[in-house]
């Protein structure tokens, strides 16, 4: 649910990082932390296992310029891919403005991913939200790799809706930042559409 | 979308301040921070300046949220106070209206007993603020003109 501050004068939007264990979510987050000027971010937060599983959420907090005087802030949000931290998946997405589903392109992924993606709806669901209405894009990320499914398959299966996709490698920064604007346009043509 | 937008307005504002600054100085506290459930900051006062205000802001709410989640694992609606106990410093953080979170960071120059008593009174004031946010919410008109003036120029402007 996006915030507006009068006093502050700032529109506060959350976007969450949605996809199956090890796609590749918090690489995005910290690519964007990586390459973002220092005034514009700010804290970093992870929350994982140590081995470096996420076990909660990361969250990252990005300034984006005015919009009619009004300051943009995105607070960006990781679920926890893997499939028994379910629970956690479900508070994260409570308030979601929109959403980035990344698909990890590996063949031997496809069954997470599409299990991933259904989860996505059905836990979207619960919290009173249609799919089809939040603003949402997909990416195909570890484009790099040699087992990869082509896009026209990946397409078929996890963008049906036909959003705006992206093809990654969130590990070198290909696609991320794509991705992310096609988002935040979404989530503020959205909330302009809601007036 | 299932929801819209939480919209703060100048007046609003000034009335919760004022009660959070108020239970700043009751309590004898560090800081006192007023939290929205879904993570974004309202209002803050106090000693504010070491803190990252974001991130406690994100934390919190995460942290309420899944004190809720195992409420209702066991049947409860909502745990609607925790309290964190620190070396020297404590955290006593309270739901408000089913909507915002409080949170008082307090040291022993104040106590549990007098931080839980001032919150209660805090709440029922705060309560009634966002009863009237929530009211002047649903009427809509402000927000509709600020969202509306968006033009896709001012959105594709951000990105260069």
């Amino acid at each position: 649910m996006s915030f507006i501050n009068y006093s502050s004068r700032e529109i506060n939007c959350k976007i969450v990082y949605y996809g199956p264990g090890l796609c590749g979510k918090t690489t995005n987050l910290q690519h964007i932390y990586r390459k973002t000027r220092p005034e514009a971010k700010g804290k970093m937060i992870t929350l994982a296992t140590e081995t470096e599983r996420t076990l909660f959420f990361d969250f990252l907090p990005l300034s984006l310029g005015d919009i009619k005087g009004f300051k943009t802030r995105f607070h960006l949000y990781t679920v926890p891919g893997q499939i028994f931290y379910d629970a956690s998946r479900k508070l994260i997405l409570k308030g979601v403005d929109g959403i980035v589903y990344v698909a990890d392109s590996q063949v031997e992924r496809m069954d997470a991913n599409m299990e991933s993606f259904d989860n996505m709806r059905i836990n979207l669901d619960e919290q009173g939200y249609n799919l089809a209405e939040v603003p949402y894009v997909v990416q195909y990320n570890k484009r790099d790799l040699p087992n990869v499914v082509p896009v026209s398959e990946l397409k078929k299966v996890l963008n049906v809706d036909g959003v705006p996709d992206f093809e990654a490698v969130a590990a070198e920064g290909a696609g991320v930042f794509e991705t992310l604007k096609a988002v935040v346009k979404l989530v503020l043509i959205e909330l302009k559409k809601s007036a | 979308m299932a929801q819209s937008s939480f919209v703060m307005f100048d007046e609003e504002y000034r009335e919760i301040s004022a009660v959070v600054d108020k239970l700043l100085r009751e309590t004898n506290a560090k800081c006192v921070y007023l939290v929205d459930k879904d993570g974004q900051l309202i209002s803050s006062t106090g000693d504010t300046h070491n803190i990252d205000a974001t991130s406690l802001a994100s934390l919190t709410a995460g942290n309420i949220a899944a004190t809720g989640g195992l409420a209702k694992l066991i049947g409860e609606k909502e745990f609607s106070i925790l309290f964190h106990e620190g070396e020297k410093d404590n955290l006593h953080i309270s739901v408000v209206g089913q909507r915002v979170i409080l949170v008082v960071i307090f040291d022993k120059r104040s106590s549990l007993g007098l931080v839980r008593l001032r919150v209660k009174k805090a709440s029922e004031e705060l309560g009634k603020s966002i009863q009237k946010l929530l009211a002047r919410m649903d009427e809509g008109s402000d927000k509709e003109s600020l969202l509306k003036e968006i033009t896709d120029d001012d959105i594709e402007r951000l990105f260069h």
